[in-house]
């Protein structure tokens, strides 16, 4: 009896997550209140020599009669190591200003520039409700809010869902809208501005930055006035709607197509991110922050089906985006389960992901061309290809309690998107791959 | 010829569409899909776990959901 309960709750969270997504609740039994089911997990996620993260995620949910659905969800993420700031490397040591103004940094001689203080944690709450209106039409409706060192995020979304043709066929309208505020260190930088460099060539390499953080007579007064008379703060409005038809086809094989448009509008830059500006040789003449539009439309294309095998499930799925930084990209997902004897499942992940470069994307701005009025050196705005390759094992307990672990590796392959390097700047590696490893532990109960 | 091409392919599209009407099982057929690994959205925690690293590492986010990720890595 309780292996029911469980699995009737656990059919109910995968509704209600479809209905609050924005996707098609695809089937709904009658139920009677139930229990708390809480789905927990917790994932390392590690690159080599650069970031690497710590989150775990409580979920909790409960049906109270008649599929009248509440989740609940913490989300935590501790995040320490180094990112790429889109300088360029050279055959030199190079020294930047940490992004506070207080101390500087060194990078060795070809080699890319990482900023190494990147670390931040982050909590997220999530509430949705999700219930049925009135025969074959469902909604719902849902928040959340999100605090890190130096950013804020609050949203609030709505969703409803028509079921016809017997319940094979099931469109959905959702709509989000999130506001974001940002507090970058040290200010807000002004676009393609020049990076605040202190007038001594004396920066402290890392073990030494603690000391040169806490000395006054350290700052130059026209370099401090750069930091006091950036804004403290800004803001993002992201608005998105999603339309949705899930299409059962057979007895073995579900369907579902999505259509997502997404606006924002505000501060969509990277405070962190800076172009290096090179002479005609290739050597760097200036470092400047990046800089781009204001606004943001993205068009996403999502294509998913699952097909019953005797002994698992395929799942693939396609995704087109399209946006007006005139950026495209594809996505090509496959997850196959494989049932491995009566209650465990071993399932190997494929994804295959490709991008096309923002129209303002720069690997480096040359000093004897005019500035433009956008550019940013972000490789995750320029070309690249990924890949993840996973394999998940997960079993269910004699008492209704499921785990699971899963190990995935990551890579991404940036690519020159049809740049002339100066010479100096052939012998870098401008585009170094990123490697990294997922591990993640599941348990619910 | 383009717009030969994007006739085709609305045709093909509505036609789908159109044709899910007769497309479906019965009720009592629905074993198979009612099984909780057949959810469309099967594994939640995985796949926000999943949208928040690559939201983080690549340019593209959403489709599935909505695209808003709610944090400072992008």
């Amino acid at each position: 009896m309780q292996l029911t309960k469980k699995t009737n709750i656990a059919a109910q969270l995968a509704t209600a997550t479809c209905v609050l997504l924005g996707s098609a609740q695809t089937h709904a039994a009658p139920t009677t209140s139930g229990e708390w089911q809480f789905d927990t997990a917790i994932l390392y996620y590690g690159e080599t020599d650069r970031v690497s993260l710590v989150e775990g995620v409580v979920s909790a949910t409960k049906d109270f009669g008649d599929d009248h659905i509440f989740n609940g969800k913490i989300t935590y993420d501790g995040l320490t190591g180094a990112s790429a700031t889109g300088a360029v490397a050279q055959d030199a040591v190079q020294t930047f200003s940490r992004p506070s103004g207080k101390g500087g940094y060194q990078v060795a001689a070809n080699t890319t520039p990482l900023d190494d203080t990147f670390r931040d944690s982050r909590v997220q709450l999530n509430a949705n409700w999700a219930q049925p209106f009135s025969s074959g039409i469902a909604g719902g409706v849902g928040v959340h809010i999100s605090k890190e060192y130096d950013y804020f995020s609050a949203g609030l979304n709505g969703n409803l869902s028509f079921d016809f043709n017997q319940k094979n066929t099931t469109l959905s309208v959702g709509s989000s809208f999130q506001y974001d505020q940002i507090d970058p260190v040290g200010g807000k930088p002004i676009g393609l501005s020049s990076m605040p460099m202190r007038p001594y060539s004396d920066y402290d390499d890392d073990d030494e930055q603690s000391e040169s953080e806490n000395s006054d007579e350290f700052y130059d007064s026209a370099f401090t006035t750069q930091y006091q008379s950036r804004e403290k703060s800004a803001d993002k409005n992201t608005l998105d709607v999603l339309v949705g038809l899930t299409q059962v086809l057979n007895r073995r094989t579900i369907m579902q197509v999505n259509y997502g448009l997404s606006v924002a509008d505000g501060y969509l830059n990277d405070p962190y991110k800076l172009l290096s500006v090179v002479d005609t040789t290739g050597v760097t003449q200036d470092i400047v922050f990046e800089e781009r539009p204001d606004t943001r439309t993205k068009h996403n294309i999502f294509w998913q089906t699952k097909y019953a095998m005797n002994n698992g499930v395929v799942d693939v799925s396609y995704r087109y985006m399209q946006d007006d930084w005139d950026i495209k990209s594809h996505t090509v997902e496959s997850r196959l389960r494989f049932n491995v004897g009566e209650s465990g499942y071993l399932q190997p992940h494929f994804r295959y992901y490709r991008q096309g470069a923002a129209e303002f994307y720069r690997p480096f701005l040359l000093a004897n061309e005019a500035l433009p009025e956008y550019a940013s050196a972000d490789y995750r705005l320029g070309e690249m290809t990924a890949y993840t390759l996973g394999i998940k094992y997960g079993q269910k307990r004699a008492n209704g309690d499921a785990w699971a672990v899963r190990l995935e590796y990551y890579q991404q392959n940036p690519q020159n998107a049809g740049f002339a390097e100066p010479e100096a700047l052939q012998q870098q590696d401008l585009y170094p791959s990123i490697k990294a490893m997922v591990l993640q532990f599941n348990y619910s109960f | 010829m383009k717009n030969k091409m994007k006739l085709a392919l609305i045709t093909i599209v509505v036609s789908q569409v159109v044709g899910c009407a007769s497309l479906g099982v019965q009720p009592w057929e629905r074993d198979l899909l009612a099984k909780e690994e057949m959810a469309l959205n099967a594994e939640g925690v995985d796949l926000s776990l999943d949208d928040h690293i690559y939201f983080s590492k690549e340019a593209t986010s959403g489709g599935r959901g909505f695209a808003g990720g709610g944090c400072g890595c992008n």
